[in-house]
């Protein structure tokens, strides 16, 4: 049952890192990132259930803010510094 | 009620791992940036739920329900928060939603020209 | 894979998100290998903190590298030699995870066996890091708080700037209404997450440093989103800079107590009428210094430049 779950977030984590990899401008980067991150908190709380310890709910509360933290971060730095730096790709 | 415990909570697993691939598979065959947002936070939201609430139902009471609940609560605003950001992030330095027209100057994609407001 | 993209790759935006997602990798390999607490750390640290700093520095110093102007062939070279020499060096060591090892028959046994005797903290990772091995978390707390003075003394900011600043507070930051209400129902359920996770250090994972990390990062948070005027009114340049020094000063002030009590430096067994007890006691304070100092240390330099920019952009 778990390891399901697990298996199908690791496919979609797969996909957001494609779409980062892929995508023509930036705000696509940054979208996948995140939803990679999100991801990530739930592929952590179920490795915690299929583990058997409670521990790693911390860890996951922390990255979810983190990944917050992050995205609001990147944004107000490309709202501040790099409006013509928005529309190019490398 | 230990099965059916059990059953509620594999079904809400499954059906959560099912959304969360849709908006995945959204995110790579959508057009524009502005439709990938849809696809993306909306079952993402939805499928981060109800793989929470799978997992509470697992868990019964106790301290790991209540940092479950935690979890679920500041998914739901910190990422519905963070879609509306970057939309609003992106339309500000101009990047235009794709239009379905013939005409050769719209586009979806890299934005032409930004704009300072 | 991502270090060599790191190291090859001009556009340093992308080096640092690349930087991130390195971190969070080695955070998983962490917890792969069963050490909760330093994953925990290496999260909050290297995702989260390192990311929004070198953010703050990109917004001074520009996205793109310049080409480096000389030839790096000389460096490369004593770099490879060296690295040579210390893989030559630990080619005498025991083999990863050998049951025979020195640390593995004599140190990694005595904490795991008297820790709970003569600590009584369940988690062994705070015991060790705050009792047996406190001398060299004292040291870890110098150097951070030793970053903090340099930042300090580098970036010296002066009054004129922010005079002028607070008299214009940028426009834009008003229509981020949405955000900014998300924000302020979000920002007390931080800070507290941060106390939890110092004060639970001894039961979970956790302790002094990720808590500092995590009440950096809330306080960073709302400057971004509110500017730096109503963050500086909420932690004044003074009270913050005294923070820095002030956690040091519990850390090493519960060592001297110590000494004054009777027994050695950060011998905490004396501070009680009950080895264990003071043993508690200590940990709970000495876990207190390090976390008012990372806090501090954190806000101090993201403060520092975001200052340096606003000056650049309202000269």
């Amino acid at each position: 049952m778990y390891a399901l779950t697990a298996v199908t977030l690791l496919m979609v984590m797969s996909l957001a890192l494609t779409r980062a990899f892929m995508g023509p401008t930036l705000y696509d980067r940054i979208l996948a990132v995140n939803n990679f991150g999100t991801k990530t908190v739930l592929l952590l709380a179920i490795i915690d259930f299929m583990a058997g310890r409670p521990d790693f709910l911390d860890i996951a509360i922390v990255y979810a803010l983190i990944n917050f933290i992050s995205i609001i971060g990147v944004l107000r730095f490309f709202e501040y510094a790099g409006n013509s730096a928005a529309g190019e790709e490398n | 009620m230990e099965l059916a415990l059990d059953i509620l909570s594999w079904f809400c697993l499954v059906m959560g791992s099912f959304f969360c691939l849709t908006g995945g598979v959204g995110l790579l065959r959508f057009p524009d940036f502005f439709t990938r947002i849809h696809s993306a936070s909306l079952t993402d939201t939805l499928g981060a739920s109800l793989i929470l609430i799978g997992l509470v139902l697992q868990a019964g009471w106790g301290i790991v329900s209540a940092k479950l609940v935690l979890i679920l609560i500041f998914s739901l605003l910190a990422g519905t928060t963070a879609s509306h950001a970057m939309a609003k992030a992106a339309l500000k330095s101009g990047l235009e939603p794709h239009k379905n027209d013939k005409k050769e100057e719209s586009s979806g994609g890299p934005a032409s020209k930004p704009s300072l407001t | 894979m991502t270090a060599i993209a790191v190291l090859r790759m001009r556009d340093l935006f992308a080096v640092v998100m690349l930087s991130g997602i390195y971190s969070l990798l080695s955070a998983s390999l962490f917890l792969d290998l069963d050490a909760v607490d330093v994953a925990f750390t290496e999260a909050a640290v290297g995702a989260g903190i390192s990311t929004l700093l070198m953010l703050a520095s990109l917004k001074l110093v520009g996205r793109f590298e310049n080409k480096s102007r000389y030839r790096p062939g000389l460096a490369l070279g004593i770099v490879l030699v060296t690295g040579a020499l210390l893989v030559y060096g630990t080619l005498d060591m025991p083999h990863f995870g050998l049951a025979e090892a020195p640390v593995h028959l004599h140190v990694a046994p005595r904490y795991i066996n008297d820790s709970m005797a003569e600590i009584g903290v369940p988690n062994i990772v705070t015991s060790i890091l705050a009792s047996y091995r406190g001398y060299d978390t004292l040291g870890e707390t110098l150097v951070i708080f030793t970053a903090g003075i340099g930042v300090m003394s580098l970036l010296l900011v002066s009054r004129q700037t922010k005079e002028e600043y607070y008299k214009k507070v940028p426009a834009d930051m008003q229509q981020q209404i949405i955000l900014r209400v998300v924000v302020k129902i979000l920002l007390p359920l931080i800070l507290l997450f941060a106390l939890y996770v110092q004060f639970h250090g001894d039961y979970g994972p956790g302790g002094g440093f990720q808590a500092g990390v995590i009440f950096a990062a809330g306080i960073i948070l709302y400057t971004m989103l509110f500017g730096l005027g109503n963050s500086q009114r909420l932690f004044k340049r003074r009270t913050m800079e005294l923070l820095t020094a002030t956690g040091v000063l519990i850390y090493a002030g519960v060592g001297v107590a110590c000494m004054f009590m009777g027994g050695n430096f950060l011998d905490y067994s004396v501070l009680r009428h009950d080895p264990v007890h003071g043993q508690h006691l200590g940990i709970l304070l000495v876990e207190l210094g390090v976390g008012i100092t990372v806090a501090a240390v954190m806000i101090v330099i993201f403060f520092k430049f975001t200052w340096r920019t606003v000056k650049h952009r309202y000269k």
